[in-house]
């Protein structure tokens, strides 16, 4: 088998001309639904026997592609896509968890995370520990009989923290459990979790994948390397499954039967399935991640440089300036780039965030991130605000923080921008 | 990336070439992983034949059931394995023992069977062995029709496959 480059694998991988019409561009199959060819066909389809078709809620030519695509670029044995980053990680969990049962999360963590993980997770009976993405010590020292699962950010959001990816994979395999590392900022051009040893990873595909803002998506991939029977804990994948006569999904798929099972059992019957048009959009952003994320790095850099040295800036959280507490995990985790995602304080605190985010005119004012356009937002008076004060600060969104999503736009004129909003006279 | 490392080339020669399986250790329960390995097999076209102690005197999806490798009818171009890895050895010296008269060219052993003893016995007696392998997971992958569950192939290919009821890229060549 060959071993593709990285950027080969962006444009090609999961991809091969149509076989009905020879069409080279992936079509979009907008299709709810798909002909069997027989009874007998339709009885081992529905029973998982043989591959193929059945409804789009479950599986989809296009959507397919763009499964097997981020998979191969993260060099795992399989992806599953969802309707959004959310969705993803509620199947996930929905696969590993049972009422009762804890997972730990680092706490350096998207704020939607932290409330899906607190309060929607709370409603099935499923309760987050949290600890510090920095310090794997955090993670061994939450581990209890009911743990099921440990969760991180490979570079979390807000602040750009990044994560021991080797410390806390050390811990997981301690404790005997999956690995789960949300891929989302750092996308596997900057890193890839499998070879710090994650077992599963998420993604929102809205962000860097998609890469363009139009989309909302979601995926997961799996490592192919946990042995779930192991501690007889992940009940969906080892036992006899009643929707399905009673199959192991373990013993019956092998290194991708947590894909077949989030698929076949929560995608299925929880139903946030990604829509074609979507998944088309995303696998038309994934063919220029490569060149994307080497410009976001290279804009981002710049911009924390020229902000790092300017006089209303208080301090700047961006990994890869060398004088970043950080730096070296950048170094050894994701030399290519820090990614574009990060935090910076004002001197003028609260009132001076909203005033930057009202005085730019390239930079968005929105609650997004990972778009070649230049994004910007005031996380306490939007994406953090639900939580209480001291929440906000231990997730790096105080009073004072302003986040960047820094595009593909040219360096100078980024600077400009952020440089006239932050005029007192302005 | 699985152990052993083989080309693709080399399973989709074996895929393409053989026509008659014997599967040791087929299940009759219609849940187990070679129940539905052999499914998907008939349903690409390979004869199968299933060989099972237990099911004497029965069918397997239709197919004559047979106790052993001994007693099979020639032509057999492969024997597939589906027991544990310690069970590999005897049956593989059972399938040495008769594959003149059966005309074996190909010993396979389900993913998750090694046994490189019998595989090196297997191959100085002249046929080609694959090891932890499953034979309708590599068909699913190397015709493409696998990528429809989001499997990672490893392959790129810019040639329009067939239909893959007619065996997608694998038959392409």
């Amino acid at each position: 088998m060959a071993e593709y480059g990285f950027d080969t694998l962006a444009v090609h991988a999961g991809a091969q001309p149509d076989p009905a019409t020879g069409a080279r561009i992936t079509p979009i199959y907008q299709t709810s639904a798909y002909v069997f060819e027989d009874a007998d066909q339709a009885a081992a389809l529905f029973n998982l026997q043989v591959f193929g078709n059945i409804y789009s809620r479950i599986m989809n030519p296009t959507v397919a592609v763009l499964e097997e695509r981020i998979a191969a670029l993260e060099g795992g044995t399989a992806g599953l896509a969802a309707a959004s980053g959310h969705a993803a990680q509620h199947v996930v969990f929905h696969t590993l968890m049972e009422p009762g049962a804890e997972f730990i999360s680092a706490r350096q963590l998207y704020g939607g995370s932290v409330n899906q993980f607190t309060h929607a997770f709370r409603k099935y009976d499923w309760h987050v520990r949290w600890a510090d993405s920095t310090d794997a010590g955090s993670f061994a020292r939450a581990v209890t009989g009911k743990t099921r699962a440990i969760f991180c950010e490979s570079i979390a959001n807000p602040g750009g923290v990044i994560s021991d990816l080797e410390g806390i994979a050390r811990v997981a395999e301690q404790a005997g459990v999956p690995f789960i590392v949300d891929n989302t900022l750092a996308t596997p051009y900057l890193i890839r979790p499998f070879e710090w040893g994650a077992h599963i990873v998420v993604h929102s595909a809205t962000k860097f994948l998609g890469g363009h803002g139009n989309s909302l998506a979601g995926a997961i991939v799996e490592a192919g390397t946990f042995d779930w029977a192991k501690s007889g804990k992940y009940k969906t994948l080892t036992e006899e499954n009643p929707s399905y006569h009673g199959l192991r999904f373990h013993e019956t798929f092998g290194d991708f039967a947590f894909c077949v099972a989030a698929r076949a059992l929560s995608l299925r019957d929880l139903g946030p399935c990604l829509s074609p048009q979507n998944a088309f959009l995303v696998l038309t952003g994934v063919e220029t991640l490569p060149l994307r994320m080497r410009r976001h790095c290279d804009n981002a850099l710049a911009i924390a440089q020229w902000l790092s040295s300017d006089r209303r800036v208080e301090w700047v959280n961006y990994a890869g300036l060398e004088t970043h507490p950080l730096h070296a995990a950048q170094k050894k985790y994701c030399p290519k780039g820090a990614g574009s995602v990060f935090t910076f304080g004002l001197k003028g605190g609260f009132d001076a965030g909203v005033k930057l985010v009202n005085g730019v005119r390239i930079f968005s004012h929105l609650a997004n991130i990972g778009d070649t356009r230049s994004l910007i937002i005031h996380p306490a008076s939007t994406t953090h605000r639900q939580l209480s004060d001291e929440d906000r600060i231990k997730a790096g969104a105080g009073p004072e923080v302003v986040r960047l999503s820094v595009g593909i736009e040219d360096p100078k004129d980024l600077i400009a921008d952020l440089d006239h909003a932050m005029q007192s006279d302005n | 990336m699985s152990y052993p490392d083989y080309p693709d080339a080399l399973i989709a020669r074996i895929l393409r070439s053989v026509k008659t399986i014997a599967m040791v250790g087929a299940s009759a329960n219609a849940v187990r992983p070679s129940y539905f390995a052999m499914k998907y097999l008939l349903d690409k076209g390979f004869k199968i034949i299933p060989v099972n102690p237990g099911q004497i005197g029965k069918e397997i999806l239709g197919q004559k059931v047979y106790a052993r490798v001994a007693d099979l009818p020639p032509p057999v171009d492969m024997v597939d394995i589906f027991r544990n890895s310690e069970a590999a050895g005897p049956i593989t010296d059972e399938v040495i023992a008769n594959k003149d008269r059966l005309g074996v060219k190909i010993l396979w052993m389900q993913l998750g069977v090694i046994n490189e003893e019998a595989a090196k016995r297997a191959e100085a007696a002249g046929l080609t062995v694959i090891m932890n392998r499953c034979p309708k997971i590599e068909y699913g992958r190397l015709s493409g029709e696998i990528g429809w569950y989001g499997v990672n192939r490893r392959i790129i290919d810019n040639r329009k496959p067939y239909a893959f009821s007619q065996g997608g890229s694998l038959k392409r060549g």
